[in-house]
């Protein structure tokens, strides 16, 4: 992408008394991408939000919006609005007073905001409510406010923090697909937070991981998914079994690694050294395990168990060094092993990728 | 459920018989005196006519009335300009400073109301600390007439009064949430606009229970327009004070008694009327 950003941030930081909030982030958001904050609580992804929508000032570092320097305009300068967690909507005000709100900062005639309130409520689908008090709305109609709040303003970002977090799981499927629809209709510009892996990984263009205030690895759904740059990158999203390993030789595109004892080919990467410390990620569902024994390469196991989730079964297998792989398979293809077993499990190479051990310490 | 709902009923018994003994009954007694005249001494007798507040007409009692209303008035709007920002800050403030300022705030009342208002009293003499303060620092040749003014009854009462402003106050910006005022700045708000659209209107509780809990007192107060304005400061609970103690004619004080009982019922009534009203704000 060669064209201008519409925001940028650079060497964003932030301490507060006690703590580093942010330790050095650079981002760069492009015109209509849906774009999620991803990661555990307290890894600084609402502070990233707040100083962006200029409610916080970093420490160091600049924020720019569509090239311009931001970093220290005042809140109502910016062409940035803000989704609250809690929505924040105005008690005191009734649903269509919440929307017009803004506008009417913005000194927009009154036969105008009146129109647009109402498109609004109807975008929304909650025509007929404007009269009512926020109290007198449920928990989806008063997200559904609080984004008209803010979408009627017509940014060009769309600061949403953790919108769906307080909604029952039915409700948040729903809004998700509605949020994402309403994104594409209106054209705006998303930053997403969430800590809810499934949901960054259905709506988001492209997703930020965090940890510690920092990015651990910033990427398309898919590439997080199938190529996780770290291991705490594999470990958050998605159920994963992590090898740990040793290089002991490179040879092209291929490396052998050590496993406690066993060797295993796998894809390189070119960070990959000889003689380095790493792991090997491979997702539970890529993972495979059979009574018979196909060859002597695979690594053999003892079957411990499996757990039933309706549409598939995730097994337990422990190898011979003690760790526990987890493998997940539908429940069609189930076979029926009995515990104690000895099994042998493999993976498809493609599928396995190396990755930096980074879980602990930061 | 039964036993329970008995027992509480009984615990709540003797403050009942309380209310009724010395509000209800005392009220009818008031109102009761106040259709009598005066007698002999500290009598009264009938027969029962509504000739005191026939006299109330007479333009000495609607000049104190307008007096008493006008000071309680500015009491009350001094308190509320003083009052809100100090009361804002203290909501504000780190938690150790707050504790101080709210243990400074309740600490004049660990004295007696009479001493602290005859501390003023001395404070405003011809030949006072202030007079002789300002006199030393050149900023006036002969001393000013502090004492017996509206000025001087003004300031006690404000002072006596702004506790009461403050507290409801604070504790209600002490509950707003604040992501609210941040939303406002997030649409489009300056700091001024998102206090006058958000903050004060979510403050509108404590600021209304804090009006009324100023005005109501204010009217009645007799020892502060006694003590600093003299028989200068005739103020409606001064005029009471006198028909009592002085012209001892129980019936007309109780007449003045039921006037300034309707006027606060009446501004009670408004308050409650005015909570927790919708309003459409903007269009």
């Amino acid at each position: 992408m060669s064209e201008t950003p519409l925001l940028s941030l650079r060497g964003l930081r932030k301490s507060f008394a006690t703590q580093d909030a942010l330790n050095g982030l650079d981002l760069d958001v492009y015109k209509g991408e849906f774009l999620t904050l991803l990661g555990p609580s307290g890894c600084g992804k609402t502070t990233t939000l707040r100083i962006i929508a200029g409610l916080e000032t970093p420490t160091a570092g600049e924020v720019y919006l569509e090239g311009q320097n931001i970093t220290s305009l005042p809140p109502e300068k910016r062409a940035v609005n803000t989704v609250f967690q809690n929505y924040a909507l105005f008690p005191h005000m009734t649903v269509a007073s919440n929307i017009g709100y803004g506008l009417c900062m913005r000194k927009v005639p009154k036969e105008e905001v009146k129109e647009r309130v109402e498109n609004m409520l109807h975008l929304v689908q909650l025509e007929g409510y404007g009269k009512r008090m926020p109290s007198q709305l449920s928990g989806g109609q008063r997200q559904r406010v609080a984004i008209a709040r803010s979408a009627v303003l017509e940014p060009k970002l769309l600061l949403l923090d953790e919108p769906l977090g307080a909604l029952d799981l039915q409700l948040r499927r729903q809004m998700q697909a509605e949020l994402k629809k309403m994104q594409q209709q209106l054209g705006i510009t998303f930053i997403y937070i969430t800590h809810d892996q499934e949901e960054a990984l259905n709506m988001s263009d492209r997703i930020a991981l965090m940890r510690s205030g920092r990015f651990v690895q910033l990427d398309t759904p898919h590439n997080l998914y199938e190529h996780p740059a770290t291991a705490f990158a594999a470990t958050f999203i998605g159920e994963t079994n992590l090898l740990e390993g040793r290089v002991t030789g490179i040879k092209g595109d291929d490396v052998m690694l050590d496993l406690d004892g066993i060797s295993v080919p796998a894809r390189t990467q070119d960070w990959v050294v000889p003689g380095q410390k790493l792991c090997l990620c491979v997702r539970a569902e890529r993972l495979h395990y059979a009574r018979k024994v196909p060859d002597s390469t695979c690594l053999q196991g003892t079957f411990i168990g499996s757990h039933y989730a309706g549409s598939d079964r995730t097994a337990t297998i422990e190898l011979r060094n003690g760790q526990t792989l987890l493998s997940r398979h539908t429940t069609e293809q189930e076979e029926s092993v009995q515990p104690g077993e000895t099994v042998c499990v493999w993976w498809d190479m493609e599928t396995a990728s190396l990755v930096r051990d980074d879980r602990e310490g930061v | 459920m039964q036993s329970e709902k008995n027992r509480t009923q009984l615990a709540a018994l003797p403050m009942s018989l309380w209310a009724l003994l010395f509000v209800g009954m005392s009220l009818l007694y008031i109102i009761g005196l106040s259709l009598l005249s005066r007698g002999e001494g500290f009598t009264s007798q009938g027969p029962l006519s509504l000739d005191n507040y026939a006299r109330l007409g007479s333009p000495v009692y609607v000049k104190s009335l307008l007096l008493s209303m006008r000071l309680a008035g500015l009491t009350t709007l001094i308190c509320l300009f003083m009052g809100y920002p100090f009361a804002y800050f203290i909501a504000k403030t780190r938690p150790r400073v707050r504790t101080w300022l709210l243990i400074l705030l309740i600490a004049p009342f660990w004295t007696n109301a009479l001493i602290r208002i005859y501390g003023w009293k001395i404070l405003f003499y011809a030949n006072g600390p202030l007079n002789t303060l300002l006199m030393r620092l050149g900023l006036i040749q002969r001393p000013l007439k502090l004492l017996y003014t509206e000025m001087s009854v003004l300031v006690g009462m404000v002072y006596a009064m702004i506790p009461f402003f403050v507290l409801p106050v604070y504790s209600s910006v002490e509950r707003i949430d604040w992501t609210m005022v941040e939303a406002s700045r997030d649409l489009g708000a300056s700091p001024l606009k998102a206090f006058l659209t958000v903050t004060v209107p979510m403050t509108a509780p404590g600021m209304v229970a804090g009006l009324v809990l100023t005005f109501i007192p204010s009217i009645g107060l007799f020892f502060i327009s006694d003590l600093l304005g003299g028989s200068n400061t005739m103020l409606w609970g001064n005029l009471i004070h006198n028909e009592l103690l002085k012209s001892h004619d129980m019936p007309f004080a109780a007449t003045l008694s039921v006037v300034l009982l309707l006027l606060t019922g009446l501004i009670i009534l408004l308050y409650r009327r005015m909570g927790g009203k919708a309003e459409n704000m903007f269009f």
